[in-house]
């Protein structure tokens, strides 16, 4: 402000400062602009930065090449049996056996489900993805509805579809031979489905002034969440059978959703309380003095905007049950990766590179699924941001 | 702010007809005694404003009348309710009772419509149509129709205070309470605000009042109480009360508001 104080210290004007044109907005100088403006801004702001940005370089130098040689340039895109993917004399290294994912595809999606039947599993999955979508979209209409048909229709009709009902003339599958994809989407969906109402509750449980239901709640939740979830499965398919007679004894996998919607509700509870935490208390006041009960509060009032904000961190914890959901293979449960595992030391595709083929597949498969339901969150986050400016 | 005082005497005890009556009530939280020995009785279109300094347990008092506060001793008694633990009274009551806060407490992921609508369909079962109509009389009132369908957020404090005045008439309640409605405004907004409760005084609305405007308690009140460490030390008419306080906490409490 040079010539602010000049005109200052002038005795002719004895005002203390007025300006007498605004000042024209300039671009910034130009090592802030462009692409070098940028690159120095991001990657080379300050020496230890640019010390980190060559030492990434150089480790991505040494990771990529390799690994796109695996995927993609020795890969072997076709073939009928191992054959195809053992080393030769036109073929000097091999990449991944994507041949053998390709021939073992339909046995990674259905398992072992009979192959006549697998137009029920399709519409399984159609009817799951509609429901999804309808639900996710915020600008959908009649989500009320999609929330219904998510929650009531879709698991009743798939439980008649996938399990067989004589009546409605579909042959019995037992949950046996189910596999694959399948049991993921079904272990993770019953997860997903039981534990955001189970925890709302258990949440709200927690909070209550009722000392029965507040005690019932506390030692649930931690009761199960100082468990580890291999031992609430070993629980529920080991020690169930022990507590009711042999002939009413559940299905394995039906125990193995017990024990998998149990363990969800116990985290779901936990993360709802966060968000019911963060609604103050003046907007109970501002409820209960308007005459509310205490359920219409609670629905109306409070949840809307607890669960508004915990959406991410409800993803988040989607997000670890869908991986977690690997772990029913221990209890003998032929999920995606025990699919994978069993197709792999199959000696019609035995080779060196299957193993790390399957593996992959398995791995890119997850990163998908599970980036899938983190972009969403994200971009939710962003729009409940935008929406608090309001 | 004008300083006519609004006509009509207070109306007469002979009614007999009593809108908030309290009777030797008590409050603790935990060990510590808010509330001491609390009687007073508000008959119906009756004014009262209650003040006194922080912490002196008059957000607690009026907070007892509609229980977002529980009281441990003596009788409250509202519209010939008593209160008691029994939950259906305590619903009853604050279906008669409007009440507005400090910090205006809005829902605000509802729109200003919906928040007025709120309590009379889910609460009085009113047709959304008719609640809809009811909303924006009220909205009318408080001179803010054309901000009905943005949300609360987007508002001044001082039209958000207005919405919360709007939002408690919409359940025709028969009391209001305000706890401290310009506190938390800014200064040009408070104007806005006591303007909407003098016209709501205006109307003959049975109206309990904690504030710090004492030109709102000289304009509007027909008794002023003021309260200090929990006790009620002081009742008097407004022009009585600040032209010939009589107790020396009160003289010293004015001294120090009215410069």
């Amino acid at each position: 402000m040079a010539g602010a104080s000049i005109k200052e210290m002038d005795p002719e004007h004895g005002v203390a400062y007025v300006r007498e044109a605004p000042i024209e907005a300039l671009p910034p100088p130009a090592s802030e602009r462009g692409a070098l403006g940028w690159l120095r801004a991001n990657f080379f702001a300050t020496p230890l930065d640019a010390a980190l940005s060559v030492v990434l370089l150089l480790l991505l130098a040494w990771i990529v090449p390799p690994l796109l040689d695996f995927l993609l340039f020795n890969a072997v895109w076709t073939g009928k049996d191992r054959e195809a993917c053992l080393v030769g004399p036109d073929r000097p290294e091999v990449g991944a056996c994507w041949a053998f994912v390709r021939d073992r595809f339909a046995y990674f999606i259905y398992g072992s489900y009979p192959v006549a039947e697998r137009w029920r599993v399709d519409i399984f999955f159609a009817m799951l993805a509609i429901g999804i979508v309808w639900l996710l979209k915020l600008n959908a209409p009649r989500r009320d509805l999609g929330a219904f048909y998510f929650f009531v229709i879709v698991p009743i009709v798939s439980y008649i579809l996938l399990n067989g009902s004589e009546m409605l003339g579909l042959r019995r599958v037992d949950t046996a031979v189910w596999g694959g994809m399948l049991v993921t989407i079904v272990v993770a969906w019953v997860g997903i489905v039981v534990s955001l109402p189970a925890g709302i509750l258990l949440a709200l449980g927690r909070r209550s002034r009722m000392p029965a239901v507040k005690l019932f709640s506390v030692i649930f939740i931690e009761f199960v969440r100082g468990v580890p979830l291999i031992t609430v499965l070993f629980m529920a398919s080991v020690m169930l059978p022990l507590f009711v007679p042999e002939q009413w004894s559940p299905d394995k996998l039906l125990r193995a959703l017990v024990g998998i919607a149990l363990f969800a509700s116990a985290y779901m509870a936990e993360v709802v309380r966060a968000g019911l935490q963060a609604i103050p208390k003046g907007q109970y006041e501002g409820a209960m003095a308007v005459g509310l009960s205490y359920s219409q509060m609670m629905r109306l009032i409070i949840l809307p905007q607890a669960l508004r904000v915990t959406i991410p961190n409800i993803v988040n914890s989607y997000i670890a049950l869908f991986k977690d959901t690997t772990l029913v293979f221990i209890v003998g449960i032929f999920d995606f990766l025990k699919a994978i595992e069993a197709a792999r030391i199959d000696p019609i595709w035995s080779t060196p590179v299957t193993s790390t083929t399957g593996y992959a597949f398995a791995a890119i498969v997850y990163f998908i699924l599970c980036y899938l339901m983190s972009a969403y969150a994200k971009n939710m986050e962003a729009r409940l941001a935008v929406a608090d400016k309001r | 702010m004008d300083q006519k005082v609004i006509a009509g005497a207070p109306p007469t005890t002979s009614s007999g007809d009593l809108a908030v009556e309290i009777v030797g009530m008590h409050k603790w939280f935990g060990e510590f005694h808010v509330l001491r020995d609390i009687n007073l009785t508000v008959r119906r279109g009756e004014r009262i404003v209650v003040c006194g300094p922080s912490g002196s347990g008059k957000s607690t008092m009026i907070r007892c009348i509609n229980r977002l506060e529980e009281h441990q001793k003596g009788r409250i008694i509202v519209d010939g309710i008593e209160l008691t633990s029994d939950l259906k009274r305590i619903d009853e009551i604050r279906r008669e009772v409007g009440m507005v806060f400090q910090h205006f407490n809005l829902f605000p992921h509802l729109t200003v419509l919906e928040n007025c609508t709120l309590a009379p369909i889910w609460v009085r079962k009113m047709p959304r149509e008719e609640a809809e109509k009811t909303a924006m009389h009220f909205l009318t009132r408080v001179k803010i129709p054309e901000q009905a369908h943005k949300y609360p957020g987007q508002l001044s404090g001082g039209q958000q205070q207005r919405v919360a005045i709007a939002r408690a008439l919409c359940m025709h309640p028969k009391i209001m309470l305000f706890d401290e409605p310009t506190s938390a405004l800014d200064p040009e907004m408070v104007k806005e605000v006591l303007d909407t409760m003098v016209q709501l005084a205006e109307d003959g609305m049975t109206m309990l009042v904690v504030t710090h405007e004492m030109g709102f308690a000289r304009q509007v009140a027909h008794r002023v109480v003021f309260m200090d460490a929990g006790q009620i030390v002081e009742v008097n008419r407004p022009d009585e009360f600040f032209a010939h306080p009589k107790h020396e906490r009160t003289k010293l409490f004015l001294s120090q508001i009215l410069h």
